[in-house]
Order: structure tokens, then sequence, then C-alpha cells
């Protein structure tokens, strides 16, 4: 099996361990979960950390360090705001 | 080879980590639990790429994450409960728009600045080109939809307007696009050329997120939201096919995937499928714009005085009270009510709000106890035996049309039955119409009273005249 055919294998597979993650969720939680999800989702920063590894200022290394900086943000921002709201839910229940 | 078989393993320990979270994210009770664990899983993924570069120059690095993790620090530490939709969506269109900047950086890297007069087929791999073409594509989406989903929900932009022909229009866009893409991935070996066909794959792209978003209105947010969401975990999956790497592939892939899920429970809630939402549904409804019948209007005082005799009272929150911020006026007058000896519930319809989960998020906010809160369908057949139903800023979601009238824009959308209620108090700003705009003839109903004004001096209004006298 080729690097591709097994990305594809993970690719598939992963989709149907989404779709049964976030079966039945109570909608109190939609809101936390769509922004814990969204920050999941800056996970594109490995990506940017590869492609900006040298001091050179090229355009592909700008583009790099703005995806990361862009990436760090939904990162950063996305896991904290999403603590915000589950701490006004915690506690009770 | 022995340290990337390390970094294999933990990137394993980090999938573990962003599935277990995901799973305890889903319950309420260790939902905090579940977005830590994401968060460690993120922190682990960083590291264990940082160990995979070995010794490299870190300056671009230290700062981006720098600069990155400020920002985001700030603008969750300057955000008011009230902008949580506004701020997710704009998070969405950053991640949107840091995939469609890895596989641009990753193009220019390899082809245009390598200059190899090679194609980026010949010098990436044919899969790892097109899916790069596709991560600049959704990518683009994600950012413009993002954007304007923002905007709308500031409120600085409004209305719903109809672009014609935006079906085809859209098609033509996305294939333009991936046209453009294509040819400059597989056909063209001028670095230059191929570089301005990717760009006009970002123009084309961005367009199609703002024709996608533009005509759709308030009460579809929660959809588009939540799509956008996937589309953001669907661009990182094509970035790491594009860069070849599994643990983007999975967790962009979750995320896409529990995306569309939301959003299949979101089209639910309102009866609709997805097509029917994206094609913009609520915008045929101008013709609908009835005048109003006999509509009965009161003062606080005078409400109040319904509301001290009631035994049982339901409050029902829409959009309304989050824009006026009355979360904190709407949980003083539950308390007073309760201090009178009345039962007080809240009743939450699924899509009321911009987002999903909305009001669960706004009340959570001013602390209104989690055991106040009723889903639509354990609350809806308890209307009947209510004394007093208090609308704070809802419309649509009480819309008896939905079920009446076979030709409204919202007809088949379960509502909340206030209208078998005693007595419903709608506090409004005015007779306008929700985001469906269409008329609603709950305010015309008998047992209707409209309390006109803002929606916390209202509230604020009520809650004195409980308190004064008690």
């Amino acid at each position: 099996m080729g690097p591709l055919l097994v990305s594809v294998y993970v690719f598939v597979l992963a989709g149907f361990l989404g779709f049964e993650l976030i079966n039945k969720v109570p909608p109190t939680l939609h809101t936390p979960l769509m922004s814990g999800a969204n920050a999941m989702s800056g996970i594109t920063v490995i990506g940017a950390l590869t492609l900006v590894t040298v001091a050179a200022v090229t355009t592909s290394v700008v583009l790099g360090v703005l995806a990361l900086i862009l990436a760090t943000i939904n990162v950063v921002g996305g896991f904290l705001v999403t603590d915000r709201m589950l701490s006004t839910f915690g506690g009770r229940k | 080879m022995i340290a990337t078989e390390v970094t294999a393993v933990l990137a394993l320990g980090s999938i573990a980590l962003f599935v277990i979270g995901l799973k305890r994210l889903s319950r309420v009770r260790t939902a905090r639990s579940g977005n830590a664990l994401m968060a460690a899983g993120m922190l682990l993924a960083i590291l264990i790429t940082l160990l995979e570069i070995g010794l490299v120059d870190y300056r671009w690095i230290a700062g981006g994450l720098l600069i990155g993790g400020g920002i985001g620090y700030a603008i969750v530490a300057r955000a008011q409960a009230t902008q949580m939709p506004e701020i997710v969506a704009r998070f969405n269109g950053f991640g949107g728009a840091s995939s469609a900047l890895v596989a641009l950086s990753l193009f220019w890297a390899e082809v245009v600045e390598a200059a190899g007069g090679a194609t980026a087929a010949a010098t990436l791999g044919a899969a790892s080109a097109g899916t790069l073409v596709l991560s600049v594509l959704i990518g683009a989406v994600t950012l413009s939809g993002s954007v304007l989903a923002e905007l709308k929900l500031r409120g600085t932009l409004s209305g719903t307007p109809r672009i014609p022909i935006r079906g085809p229009l859209m098609g033509l866009l996305v294939l333009g696009g991936a046209a453009l893409g294509g040819v400059a991935a597989f056909a063209i070996e001028d670095a230059f050329v191929a570089a301005g066909l990717v760009i006009g794959l970002v123009v084309a792209s961005a367009l199609v997120g703002i024709v996608l978003v533009v005509p759709i209105g308030g009460a579809d947010m929660p959809v588009v939201i939540s799509l956008l969401n996937s589309l953001s975990g669907l661009a990182a999956a094509a970035t790491g096919f594009a860069l070849g790497n599994e643990l983007l592939i999975i967790a962009g892939t979750i995320v896409g995937a529990a995306g569309l899920i939301l959003t299949q429970i979101m089209c639910v809630a309102m009866n609709r499928s997805l097509v029917n939402v994206l094609i913009g549904g609520f915008s045929g409804g101008a013709a609908e714009h009835g005048e109003y019948g006999h509509v009965v209007s009161a003062d606080p005082e005078s409400a109040a005085m319904v509301l001290e005799a009631a035994q049982t009272v339901i409050i029902v929150p829409g959009y309304g009270l989050a824009a006026a911020r009355a979360q904190n006026a709407v949980h003083e007058l539950a308390k007073a009510l309760e201090r009178q000896g009345s039962q007080v519930r809240f009743a939450i319809h699924p899509v009321a709000g911009r987002m999903p989960g909305h009001m669960n998020v706004v009340l959570a906010e001013a602390e209104v106890p989690y055991e106040m809160l009723r889903e639509m369908s354990e609350i809806n057949q308890d209307f009947a035996e209510t004394d007093v139903v208090v609308v704070v800023g809802a419309n649509d979601v009480v819309n008896p049309a939905a079920r009446t009238e076979p030709g409204s824009p919202i007809a088949g959308m379960p509502i909340l039955d206030v209208g078998n209620a005693r007595r419903v108090f709608v506090i409004k700003r005015s007779l306008s119409p929700g985001y469906a705009g269409i008329k609603n003839s709950l305010f015309e109903q008998e047992n209707t009273v409209m309390l006109y004004g803002d929606a916390k001096v209202v509230l604020d209004q009520l809650a004195g005249e409980l308190a004064a006298n008690a």
C-alpha cells in the first residue's frame, strides 16, 4: 500500500471517527463543541511550522509566517474562548 | 531513524488526546477537562513538530507563535459574552486562511521560488499538487465566508440581498477556480504564469465564500457557522494531504466530520435540508409582510401585576436578549419570580440566537442555573398549563405560521407553542419582523400582550415592580 493510499485510509477512518464522536451531543454543548473543534482545526499550525525554518525573507516564508500567526491565534484563542464558555457552565450538574 | 519513530509514537499520543478530549467535550460534566485535553494534544503536536524540524533558524517560529498567541489571548480577554458568535466566526476564518496560506507557501517555496521549470505536479507529486489546490480553495472560501458571517453577526452588515443566478454563479466560480488551480498545478511550467493562475484561484474562492454567505439571514446563521467550521477542518485535512502529514489529515478530518454532524443537527431543528438553507430559503418572504390587525400592548407596571399572580412562568429567550445584553436582567426577573413562589423555567429553541446553542451560552454567562433550562421537546407540552410566558427578543421560533401556513418561508419548522399559555408577554422593540422577514400572528392573539422597549430596560422594570410589591 503506497503512502497516498494510507493517507486515504486515514482520512476515511478519521471521518467515521468524527461522526461517531459527535453523535447525541446535548444542545447546551453545541457552541462549546463547535468552538473547541474550531480550535482543533488550527492544527495547520504544525504545517506552517515546517515552512518557516529559514531566516530568509521570501514570499513563501512571508506566507508561512502569516499562516503561523493566524493558526496560532486560532489555536490559543479557540481553546481559551471555549474554556471561558465552559467555565460559566461548570460546577453545576 | 529512532527519532522518527519516537515522534510517530508521540503523534499517536496527540491524536489520542484529541479524540478523548472531543469525547469528553460532548458531555456537560466533563466538557471543560475535554477542552483542556484537546489543548494539550495541540501543544504536544507543536512540540513533536519542533522536534522533527530539528535545529533550524527559530526566529520566525518563535516570533509567529508569540505574536499569534498574544493576539489570540487579547481577543478572548477583551471579548464580551455577547460577542461569542462573532469571535467563533473570526477564529474559524483564521483557521481556514491559515490552511490556504500553508498551501500557498508550499507552492511558492517548491514551485515559484525554485523556478525549476517543472509543474507543481512534477515537483510535488500529483496527489500533493491536487490537494494543494483544494486546500487553497476551501481555505479561502472559509475565510471570506467567515469574515462576512462575522460582519453579519455584529450587525455591521444587515439585510439579505438576493444575488441573481446565485446557484450557477457559485458553481461557475468553484469550477473556474478549480480549473485555474488545476492548470497552474498540472500544466504550467512557467513559474510566473502558474503563480498568476493561483492568485486567480484565491480570488475566485474568496468570491465563492461571499456569494455563499451574503444572502443568508439570521435564523440560518447557526447552520452557516457550523458549515464554515466543518470547511475549516476539511481545509486543514487537504493541507495535510498536500504536505503528507497524517496528524493534519486526522485532526482536520475529525473537525470536518464533527462540523457536518452539527450542521445536520441544526438543519433538523429547522426541519429544512442543508441545500434549502444554502439556497437562501428565507429570502423569498418579502411579499408576506402583512399588516398587523389588533395588537394589544401594555406597560411594565400592569404586566408586573399579572406576573405577581402567576404560579408558573416560562421565559423564552431569543437573539434580542443577547443583542440587548439582557441576560443578567432576565436572571434577576427569574429570581424575583422565584422569591414570590412562582415556578420559573427557560424554554430554549435549538436555533434561537445566532449560533448553535447560543442561548445556553448567554444564560450561563449570567449564571442562570442549568436546571432552569429546558429543551423544546421537554417543555412544549407544558405551555398549555402555564400561567404566563415571557418572550424576550424571540420571533420566528415562536411564530405559529410555521404550523398553520404551508406557504410560509418557515413552514414546517418546529416552534415553541407559547400561544397555548394563558397569557403571553412579548418584549420587543417594535412589530418589525424577525430575520425570516414575515409577520408573526402570535402578536395578534387575544392572550398576547406586547411590552414595547429595549429588553434590558423592560426586564429591569418588571423585576423592580415585583421587588417593590413583594
